[in-house]
């Protein structure tokens, strides 16, 4: 009986180590394909040239650095106070049973699979732009907008949880010293939720950078450094996925390069998450 | 000058409640816009039949056998492992440092991107091991994908089950493994439900890591080794190529629409759950 259950343990730690075994496999082959095209370019010619000529040997993909980069601040401008507001009423400002509702409700805008949000706003958004604010509409702006629209499940669950999670006696005491409800909430509860609320808006980036579907239909492609809002980009996710389908030899290794970049880049996005929600 | 905190408290609200309201719009626009405009198209033909002249005529039929095969190969490899693990974080081990990387790795895990894994199920299932664009590949890269979300519900559900249980199947003289085969996991099994069908949910709507796993030949799927075009990746090459937009619309109605009646049920069984243990 006893050896039964030692052997079960040994069963389900097996299949515990799966997840972690998935990301070792994951991290290995995505540097085997990619690593020695960095080691061959140099990293330093890999990352500040923005010469993409793949065909001809030129491997930079800068341009497409400062695209996503862009394209992530753009959609934090639009997602984090959106998300922030609906985390605030959520948590302080609306009664158990509307939040109830409203909770669940808004976290079905997680549900919507990112083709469809890059169709509406191909549909709708970009004309938008085209008409009233120039340009081609394909550009940073509407990707900022759209992935602003798509992390806001993970700012919002995030941040109420946060807020939810402050307990209710700070409250009471700065409401016993003649503060308003919102003077409290903004002197009191968010700072005091301030790690949890970081971890929600370094996680939406993580998702933002990472996004590719939406981004690609929405945000023109065009290689270059962009100007301004108006302008088509082409980011770092975008390139692997409209080149992968006839890319070959070096080439191919260069898109697994540029893979490299972004999963680093993610990593040190969710390990300082990790960290930021440890500590508190 | 300085506003009196009343009426600042006032305009504060009145602001975070527009945002609000403005973010509720955004859902229910997108609801409403694809289903008055998609769901004309989903008659009973365009369930059934075949798509011809590359889905610009005929059904979505091909698609939705991709789908369900795929995503069905995915939840029968990951539920085992995902569960599995739940179990071993909850019934069998002490909090430290092998749980603490079983959690890290689930979480990091749960951060890549659908584009790394598409890269990385395209290098090793499709060119490493030699299978292919087809349902093989897919159904095995989507499994890594909602490996963590069917950990991370199980383990909540896991956890709900109140100890009481446990305390008094183990006075009886009955196994750790019994117990959890025969109380812990029946009690937390609407848990589990809402972890597999949130992880349907997910494969459903999924495009970048099926587009270059299990390809998409528009023909329906028989063998694992066929390629198979799921719904939305069907629905994205329509809406990208412009092939047909009403056809577009009408894939992304049932698609939506099924994701929605899914999250929502999961969500009640969750809800129901955790409401009878607290």
């Amino acid at each position: 009986m006893m050896q039964r259950e030692k052997f079960i343990e040994r069963g389900l730690l097996l299949l515990a180590l799966s997840s972690i075994g998935s990301l070792a496999l994951i991290t290995i082959f995505i540097f085997i394909e990619g690593f020695p095209l960095i080691l061959s370019t140099g990293l330093k010619n890999f990352i500040l040239s923005s010469h993409w000529a793949p065909t001809k040997g030129h491997f930079g993909i800068l341009a497409m650095i400062i695209s996503s980069v862009l394209v992530t601040l753009g959609a934090m401008v639009i997602g984090v106070p959106l998300g922030l507001s609906c985390a605030i009423v959520l948590a302080e400002f609306s009664p158990k049973r509307l939040k109830m509702v409203l909770k669940p409700t808004l976290e079905l805008l997680a549900g919507i699979p990112s083709v469809v949000y890059g169709f509406l706003g191909v549909i709708w958004l970009v004309p938008l732009i085209r008409n009233y604010l120039g340009g081609p509409g394909l550009s940073l702006l509407a990707a900022s907008i759209i992935l602003g629209i798509m992390i806001l499940p993970t700012v919002i669950s995030i941040s109420i949880d946060a807020l939810t999670a402050v307990p209710d006696l700070y409250r009471d005491g700065s409401l016993a010293l003649g503060a308003t409800r919102w003077q409290t909430v903004s002197r009191v509860v968010l700072p005091a939720a301030s790690s949890g609320i970081i971890t929600a808006i370094i996680l939406g980036m993580g998702r933002a950078i990472g996004e590719t579907m939406a981004v690609i239909m929405v945000a023109g492609n065009a290689l270059q450094i962009p100007t301004s809002v108006l302008d088509p980009v082409r980011t770092l996710t975008s390139n692997i996925a409209l080149e992968l389908g006839y890319a070959a030899g070096r080439h191919r290794e260069a898109l697994f390069a540029t893979g490299i970049v972004l999963f680093v880049i993610i990593m040190i996005l969710n390990l300082s998450a990790t960290l930021i929600t440890r500590r508190r | 000058m300085r506003l009196d905190p009343h009426t600042t408290q006032r305009l504060v609200k009145a602001l975070l409640w527009a945002f609000t309201g403005f973010t509720l719009l955004i859902l229910i626009f997108i609801i409403v816009d694809i289903s008055i405009k998609g769901l004309p198209q989903v008659t009973p033909g365009f369930l059934s039949q075949d798509s011809t002249d590359m889905g610009r005529a005929g059904g979505i039929f091909p698609t939705i056998v991709a789908t369900a095969y795929i995503t069905a190969l995915a939840i029968l490899l990951a539920s085992p492992l995902g569960v599995g693990t739940a179990i071993y974080l909850t019934e069998y081990t002490r909090e430290g440092w092998a749980t603490r990387i079983i959690r890290f790795g689930a979480e990091c895990l749960a951060g890549v991107p659908s584009i790394i894994l598409g890269l990385f199920g395209f290098v090793l299932f499709v060119l490493k091991l030699g299978f292919g664009w087809s349902v093989l590949s897919g159904g095995l890269t989507l499994a890594i994908m909602v490996l963590p979300i069917i950990i991370r519900t199980s383990e909540e559900a896991i956890k709900a089950v109140p100890q009481d249980y446990r305390t008094a199947c183990l006075s009886l003289g009955m196994s750790q493994w019994q117990t959890v085969t025969r109380i812990v996991l029946p009690s937390a099994l609407p848990g589990i439900t809402t972890g597999i069908m949130l992880s349907v949910g997910r494969s459903l709507g999924e495009t970048a890591v099926l587009l270059f796993t299990a390809g998409a030949a528009l023909r329906t799927p028989v063998s694992l080794f066929d390629s198979g075009r799921t719904m939305a990746v069907h629905f994205y090459i329509l809406a990208r190529e412009g092939i047909s937009m009403p056809n577009a619309y009408g894939t992304a109605a049932v698609l939506v629409i099924s994701i929605l009646v899914i999250n929502v049920v999961a969500y009640t069984l969750m809800q129901r759950l955790m409401r009878r243990y607290s």
